[in-house]
């Protein structure tokens, strides 16, 4: 395989983009990093400078929509030149070969490239039976994953499936479903949560790597702190509405209207760790909350376990999909308070004598 | 025969049991169990209000949240005192009475067991300071005081600038993320609930039948003894 690395201004510029807009994407990613103004031509230099390195970018148990979400990317460049054009060398769901020619580019990549190329991971990897349920090119996906983290320069877990399962780990989790990072040892894992994650988050790890040639600093779960430091719940514009004690009581009364704090409907921004609050979805239109649904909290593992979506607490386990810690705790103090009144009842009666004259009868303190 | 002449025939002699620190320290933490509690409640479960008001104008939910970290803080300053003055205090607040390492502490709560709990025996309480099945039961308090701090702090840790929370951030971490850690904390809460009940209700029958002023004991330090009694205490390494 040819070894032919442009780098991604020579390929915007191919492409058509004037440089205005080059640097217009560079300032973004700049401000998407976080980094000082003064560091935009960093990223500009960068990105002119910079080889493109290969990218495999594997679907194992997904939906699709980590990609779907990164190709609306509110920034037309960052679709085309970070994943149209550039990289990719081998991706089930847009490459054009197919077949043999598909299994073989992948095998190239990985020759050709050892240690510098990119891995990219869609979907989670099932493991139970061998983890026949997902077979690509006859092999299994956790066979496709093993073979490819050898060369990998660095490891990038798209999504909440190949971080932490997302609902095919759900209980039961039939197939074994299982995240990146349980599976790769002795290897860093960025695990860009969300279901999906932000499109301008994916961009931002990507350039991140690109740039500094080194993994962003990660959170304790594997998350890039510069998007997953703060909770949802403190980037939050209903966030005054929290601390006024103004609440949503239910999807059609007055205070959904007024936009109150969506926390009684469930909202999990408070246990939720995403940049949704600051930039937003689809070119900062919206996110969740601001079209009036509480987060359900896509970016932290388990999240589809930790139900019911629309309560604040969640279900009890053991007992039951309508239970509570409060269903559950007033039960326990019922219980508790008839077993108190038993037992005063049954003191005055069998310690009578204990009571009245303060002495055991003589035969009793026998025994 | 007349009841209080009966009562005269028992002479009780006042033994000092808890020192002042003991007792200041259990009713501060008796308080802020009970304020974190109710502010706790109303955070997790906060009362349904319509009105037509602006955020702005109001912040009472900040507040009961407020209230919840000051005395998470009077909780946690108090708990670690006491558990130092499980080392500094007397023979019936030393640590040793709370962790059943010895056969006679599980004989001792079985024993308990069969007087206070099934009432098939009768026999007094041997043990001056708590009983032995008490002592377990205050032994699993502590460890739900240190969850209860380690799950509380550690959801702190996201939302306070401060270096102390940061020092448990670790726990939502190893939880798996801040839901879990935060059910966990909200259950917990139920337990402090029923122990409450359980431990005030006990409190009133051992005063009752054993008529060795318990109850006070928590006020003033003292509580009686039978004239003539043995006292059998957990052994304490001299
Ligand atoms: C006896 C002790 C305590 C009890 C009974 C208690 C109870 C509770 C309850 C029931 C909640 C609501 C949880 C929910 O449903 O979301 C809560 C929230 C909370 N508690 Fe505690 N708590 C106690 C001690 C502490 C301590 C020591 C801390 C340490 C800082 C703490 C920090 C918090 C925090 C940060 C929240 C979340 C507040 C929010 O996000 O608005 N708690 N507590
Ligand atoms: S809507 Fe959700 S994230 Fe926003 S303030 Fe209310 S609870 Fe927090």
């Amino acid at each position: 395989m040819a070894k032919n690395q442009k780098t991604y201004y020579e390929i915007a510029i191919e492409k058509g983009y004037s440089r205005r807009d080059f640097m217009k994407l560079s300032a973004m990613m700049a401000a998407f990093l976080g980094l000082e103004s003064s560091s935009i031509g960093q990223v500009a230099r960068a990105l002119e400078t910079k080889k493109r390195p290969p990218v495999i970018w594997l679907h194992g148990q997904e939906c699709t929509c980590c990609s779907e979400s990164f190709i609306r990317s509110s920034h037309p460049l960052v679709a085309d030149i970070l994943l149209d054009q550039i990289s990719l060398d081998y991706t089930e769901t847009l490459m054009a070969p197919s077949g043999y020619q598909a299994e073989k580019s992948l095998h190239d990549t990985i020759e050709a490239y050892h240690g510098e190329y990119i891995l990219m991971v869609e979907g989670s990897i099932p493991t139970k039976e061998d983890g026949v349920y997902c077979c690509i090119g006859g092999k299994t996906f956790e066979e496709v994953l093993h073979e490819s983290v050898d060369g990998a320069k660095a490891i990038v877990a798209w999504g909440n499936c190949a971080s932490s399962g997302c609902v095919q780990a759900a209980k039961p989790n039939p197939t074994g479903a299982t995240p990146v990072r349980k599976l790769v040892k002795g290897k860093p894992v960025i695990n860009v949560q969300g279901c999906p994650p932000i499109a301008e988050v994916m961009a931002g790890v990507i350039v991140h790597l690109l740039l500094f040639g080194q993994i962003p600093e990660l959170d304790r779960l594997g998350r890039p702190k510069a998007f997953y430091s703060r909770r949802v719940h403190d980037t939050c514009y209903r966030r005054p509405n929290f601390d006024a004690g103004l609440f949503v009581q239910s999807f059609d009364d007055e205070n959904a209207k007024r936009g109150y704090c969506l926390y009684k409907m469930g909202c999990k921004g408070p246990v939720t760790y995403n940049a949704c609050g600051v930039t937003e979805w689809n070119n900062g239109t919206s996110f969740p909350i601001k079209s009036g649904h509480p987060c359900l909290g896509c970016s932290e593992a388990n999240f589809w376990d930790n139900g019911p979506f629309y309560e604040h607490l969640p279900k009890f386990p053991g007992f039951g999909i309508e239970s509570n810690a409060d269903k559950v705790g007033l039960g326990l103090s019922v219980a508790t308070g008839v077993g108190i009144v038993a037992h005063a009842i049954s003191t005055n009666i069998r310690k009578r004598k204990l009571i009245q004259e303060g002495e055991c009868e003589p035969e009793e303190n026998e025994s | 025969m007349d009841k209080a002449l009966q009562s005269e025939r028992m002479l009780m002699h006042p033994k000092y049991v808890w020192e002042v620190p003991v007792r200041i320290y259990h009713w501060a933490n008796a308080l802020s169990i009970a304020i974190l509690s109710v502010t706790g409640y109303i955070i997790g479960d906060p009362p349904a209000i319509q009105s037509a008001s602006e955020a702005s104008y109001s912040y009472w939910f900040g507040t009961v949240r407020y209230v919840h970290f000051i005395f998470a803080y009077v909780f946690l300053v108090n708990f670690v005192f006491r558990v130092y003055w499980g080392f500094a205090g007397n023979r019936y607040a030393n640590w040793r009475n709370y962790i059943p390492y010895s056969k006679r502490h599980w004989m001792d709560m079985w024993e308990i067991t069969k007087v206070d709990v099934l009432q098939v025996k009768c026999s007094n309480n041997p043990n001056l300071g708590h009983n032995a099945l008490a002592s377990f039961t205050y032994f699993l308090t502590f460890l739900a005081f240190l969850l209860q701090v380690l799950t509380g702090f550690g959801i702190y840790a996201a939302m306070s600038p401060a270096w102390f929370p940061q020092l448990f951030a670790w726990v939502p971490a190893l939880l798996g993320g801040d839901l879990l850690t935060r059910e966990i904390h909200h259950i917990l809460m139920w337990f402090f609930i029923l122990f409450a009940m359980v431990h005030v209700y006990l409190v009133f029958y051992h005063d009752y039948i054993e008529r060795n002023g318990v109850t006070s004991s928590m006020i003033g330090g003292w509580k009686f003894q039978e004239e003539g009694k043995e006292e059998r205490e957990i052994e304490l390494d001299k």
